[in-house]
C-alpha cells in the first residue's frame, strides 16, 4: 500500500489515465507551474497553459470535448466558474438532451475550493450545491487521497461533464501556493486524514454516486461531503464520550445523490444533521431534506452550513465554516 | 503644467514604506491568504491617483493598497482591515483583495478584470450624477485577456464614457509569462475597439502623471476613454511567498522540493516522446529562468528610487521629507498596532 498526499493522489491518478488514454488533454492557467509534472511527463502539447481567459477556454473545453477529447480543464478556484458558467451551465449540461442523447460532453472541469486559510470570501467558497441544481452536471467532492484519485479515475472515464472538487484545505499543494506562501508563522485546521491517506497501488475507478459510511452509529447519522466529513468524524468522537452514537456518512458526490445510502441510514437513526460549507440556503442541507421526506421516513433534522460571506478575519471565517463546535451543539440539540 | 515632482514622491515613498511594513505583518503571520503587494507599481498608481478629485471613482483590482493610501483613505483603517480586526475599512470581512471605500467611490475584486464592468458603472453614473467626473480601472495585463475587460473597453467607447483604464504590464499574468498567451499588441487592441491609448514608461512617475493629465482632462470634458499602458516591475512577483521568487531568493530550500517530483515525472515511463519531455521542461524552466533574469535587478525600473535622484539636488528638502514620511508611517503603524480588539 502507497501513501499519498491529496492532490498527488490526483495527479497520480490522472497520469495514469493520461498514460492510458491519449485523448486525455489538460489546459488551464498557470498550468506549467501547477500542473509541471504532468507537463514534463506528457507534453505541451497535452498539457497547455491558459490566458486568463475563463469563457473561452472552458467553452473550448466543453466543445473539443463534443469532438473526440477528453479535456481536463483547471479553473484557479471554483469562485472563478462566476466568469464562464455558461459554458457549463447552458452548453456542458445541455447538450446531451438538445442532441436528442446522441452527443455527449466528456469534459471534466477541475477546481479548488472551500476554506479555511484566510482568503476571504470571493476566493473560499464551495458552491458544489450551485452547481449540482444544474441537471446534467456530476459533482464530486471527495475527503480522502484514495477517494480523490478514484474518483478521478471514475471522473476520465464518464461519458458526461464532471465537476471535480478538489478542497484547498486538504491540498497540499493549493495550501501552499495560497495559504501559506511558505510561511511557517501560520496555522491551519487541516484534517490530517484527509490531507494524506493510503492510495492502492494501481488506480481503478471509484463508483460515481455511491456514499461511504466513515462511522457507524445508532443515535444519529451526520451527512457531509469534503472537509465537512473529517470536522463530522472529530465531533462524533467527541460526541461519544458523552454517550452519544453518531454516524458519519460521506456523499463523495454531491450529484447524483446517493439517495438510497442517505434513506437507510435516516432510517436507521431516525436523526439526520446535516454538516455542509457550501452555502445554508436553497442548497444540499435543503436536498437531502427533501429526499428523506419524498420517501416518507419521519426523523428529526438540522444543519450546520455556511450562512453568510465568508468573513476575512481568521477567527470569523473559523465560526463561519462548520466546525466541530456547532456540529456537536446542533448534535445535542437533535438528541434533546 | 508640470507635475508636482515633490508631492508625487512622498506618495509614492508612503506607499512603498506601508507596503514593506504589511509584508513584514504577513511574513509574522499576521496577515492570512495571498497579500498582493504593489511595490514597483507606485510610479503608475501616484501618477494617476494624484489626479483625481471628489467625485471621482476607482475600481481596483486585487492589489489596491497604493492606491487606496494615496487616494487618501485613512492608512490605520486599511491596515486593521489587512490584519481583520472588526474596526477595520471593512470591518474586517473583506480583507486585502476586498477593500472598499463608499466615501471615495473606491471598489476593489480579486477576480481578474471585473474593474473593467465596474469603472464602467461608475462612469455611467458619473455622466448622470456627476458631470465632470471620471473612473479609474486599474488592472494588470493578465486581465487584458479577459473577456469583461474587452467588452468593457467596448463598451466605454460606444458610450464615450469618462473611464481611464490603466493596464499595469509587468509582463506576468501570476506565474505565465504574458507573451505566451497574448495575441497582438495592447495598445492597437485598444484602438481597435476606438478607445484612444498611449503608451508610457511606468516607472517614471512624471511621464505617467502628464499623460493622465491630459487624458483625464479629456474624459471630463466628454471626449470618452482612455487607455494607459504602462510597464511595471513588481518586486515581490504575483503575491508575497510567490513560488517563483522564493526559487529564485533561496535556490538550496526551494528547488529540491520542486526538482526532485519534476525529475521523476520526467523520467516515468509511459507518456510522451523525448522531445515533447523536453519541450516540457523548457516551459518549466522557462519561468524560472525569467524570474532570474527578472528586470526587477535593473535600478532603471526601481520609480521611488529613480523619482529619489531627480529630487536629490535639493538634499536638505529631501531629507526633511523623508524623515517626515517614515515618521508619519512609524506612527500609522504604531496606532494600527496597538491594540487587538476584544
Amino acid at each position: 500500500m502507497r501513501t499519498m498526499f491529496f492532490t498527488q493522489a490526483i495527479d497520480d491518478a490522472l497520469a495514469q489515465s493520461m498514460a492510458d488514454d491519449p485523448c486525455i488533454i489538460l489546459f488551464g492557467e498557470d498550468i506549467q507551474t501547477i500542473r509541471r509534472n504532468l507537463l514534463v511527463r506528457f507534453g505541451p502539447r497535452r498539457v497547455r497553459g491558459t490566458p486568463i481567459s475563463e469563457s473561452a477556454f472552458l467553452g473550448a473545453g466543453v466543445a473539443a470535448a463534443m469532438t473526440g477529447l477528453r479535456p481536463v480543464v483547471e479553473m484557479y478556484m471554483v469562485d472563478f466558474l462566476g466568469v464562464c458558467m455558461d459554458a457549463l451551465l447552458n452548453h456542458a449540461a445541455k447538450i446531451k438532451t438538445f442532441s436528442g442523447g446522441k452527443w455527449t460532453v466528456p469534459i471534466v472541469v477541475r477546481a479548488p475550493c472551500g476554506g479555511g486559510y484566510g482568503d476571504g470570501g470571493q476566493h473560499e467558497q464551495s458552491l458544489w450545491g450551485w452547481l449540482a441544481h444544474i441537471p446534467g452536471l456530476t459533482v464530486l467532492v471527495p475527503s480522502t487521497p484514495a477517494d480523490a484519485g478514484g474518483l478521478m479515475r471514475a471522473a476520465l472515464q464518464h461519458d458526461g461533464p464532471v465537476v471535480f472538487l478538489e478542497h484547498k484545505l486538504l491540498s497540499e499543494t493549493w495550501l501552499e501556493f495560497l495559504g501559506s506562501g511558505g510561511r511557517r508563522t501560520v496555522q491551519f485546521d487541516v484534517p490530517a486524514e484527509g490531507a494524506k491517506g493510503a492510495v492502492p497501488q494501481k488506480w481503478k475507478p471509484l463508483p460515481i454516486g455511491k456514499a461511504i459510511l466513515r462511522r457507524a452509529g445508532d443515535d444519529v447519522i451526520i451527512i457531509s461531503v469534503g472537509v465537512g466529513v473529517h470536522r463530522a468524524q472529530e465531533a462524533a468522537q467527541a460526541l461519544e464520550t458523552e454517550g452519544i452514537s453518531a454516524g458519519v456518512l460521506d456523499l463523495r458526490t454531491v450529484s447524483p445523490l446517493d439517495k438510497t445510502a442517505v434513506c437507510e441510514a435516516v432510517a436507521q437513526t431516525g436523526r439526520l444533521l446535516v454538516v455542509d460549507e457550501d452555502y445554508e440556503g436553497f442548497g444540499l442541507s435543503g436536498e437531502l431534506s427533501a429526499v428523506v421526506l419524498e420517501t416518507g421516513i419521519s426523523c428529526r433534522y438540522a444543519r450546520v452550513c455556511t450562512q453568510a460571506t465568508i468573513p476575512y478575519a481568521r477567527h470569523l471565517e473559523a465560526q463561519s465554516l462548520p466546525n466541530q463546535q456547532r456540529i456537536c451543539a446542533s448534535v445535542r440539540q437533535l438528541m434533546e | 503644467m508640470p507635475p508636482d515632482l515633490w508631492a508625487l514622491y512622498t506618495l509614492m515613498l508612503k506607499s512603498r514604506l506601508f507596503e514593506e511594513a504589511i509584508t513584514k505583518l504577513w511574513h509574522d503571520g499576521l496577515i492570512s491568504g495571498e497579500m498582493h503587494i504593489g511595490t514597483g507599481e507606485e510610479a503608475i498608481i501616484a501618477g494617476v491617483v494624484a489626479h483625481l478629485r471628489e467625485g471621482d471613482a476607482m475600481a481596483l483590482d486585487h492589489r489596491g493598497t497604493a492606491a487606496l493610501l494615496m487616494r487618501g483613505i485613512d492608512p490605520v483603517l486599511i491596515l486593521r482591515e489587512l490584519l481583520g480586526y472588526s474596526d477595520g475599512l471593512c470591518g474586517g470581512m473583506g480583507g486585502h483583495m476586498h477593500l472598499f471605500s463608499k466615501e471615495h467611490m473606491t471598489a476593489s475584486s480579486g477576480i481578474v478584470g471585473a474593474e473593467g464592468p465596474t469603472a464602467v458603472g461608475f462612469a455611467i453614473s458619473a455622466q448622470h450624477l456627476h458631470p465632470g467626473a471620471i473612473a479609474v480601472a486599474f488592472f494588470g495585463d493578465g486581465a487584458m485577456n479577459q473577456g469583461m475587460l474587452m467588452e468593457s473597453m467596448n463598451l466605454a467607447s460606444a458610450w464615450n464614457l469618462p473611464v481611464l483604464f490603466v493596464c499595469k504590464d509587468d509582463g506576468w499574468a501570476v506565474t505565465t509569462q504574458s507573451e505566451h498567451v497574448t495575441g497582438g499588441d495592447l495598445i492597437e487592441r485598444a484602438r481597435g475597439l476606438g478607445v484612444q491609448a498611449i503608451e508610457v514608461d511606468g516607472h517614471n512617475v512624471s511621464e505617467v502623471w502628464e499623460a493622465c493629465h491630459s487624458a483625464i482632462e479629456r474624459a471630463r470634458s466628454g471626449q470618452g476613454p482612455t487607455f494607459l499602458h504602462a510597464q511595471c516591475v513588481h518586486f515581490e512577483g504575483h503575491f508575497l511567498g510567490f513560488q517563483l521568487i522564493r526559487v529564485v531568493r533561496d535556490p538550496l530550500r526551494e528547488t529540491p522540493k520542486v526538482a526532485f517530483p519534476l525529475t521523476q515525472a520526467f523520467l516515468h515511463p509511459g507518456g510522451a516522446t523525448l522531445g515533447e519531455r523536453l519541450a516540457g521542461l523548457r516551459l518549466v524552466l522557462e519561468s524560472v529562468l525569467a524570474t532570474l533574469r527578472d528586470p526587477r535587478r535593473d535600478s532603471a525600473n526601481e520609480p521611488v528610487r529613480r523619482t529619489r535622484t531627480i529630487l536629490h539636488v535639493d538634499a536638505v528638502r529631501l531629507q526633511e521629507m523623508e524623515n517626515q514620511v517614515e515618521e508619519d508611517v512609524n506612527r500609522t503603524l504604531e496606532s494600527a498596532l496597538v491594540e487587538v480588539p476584544a
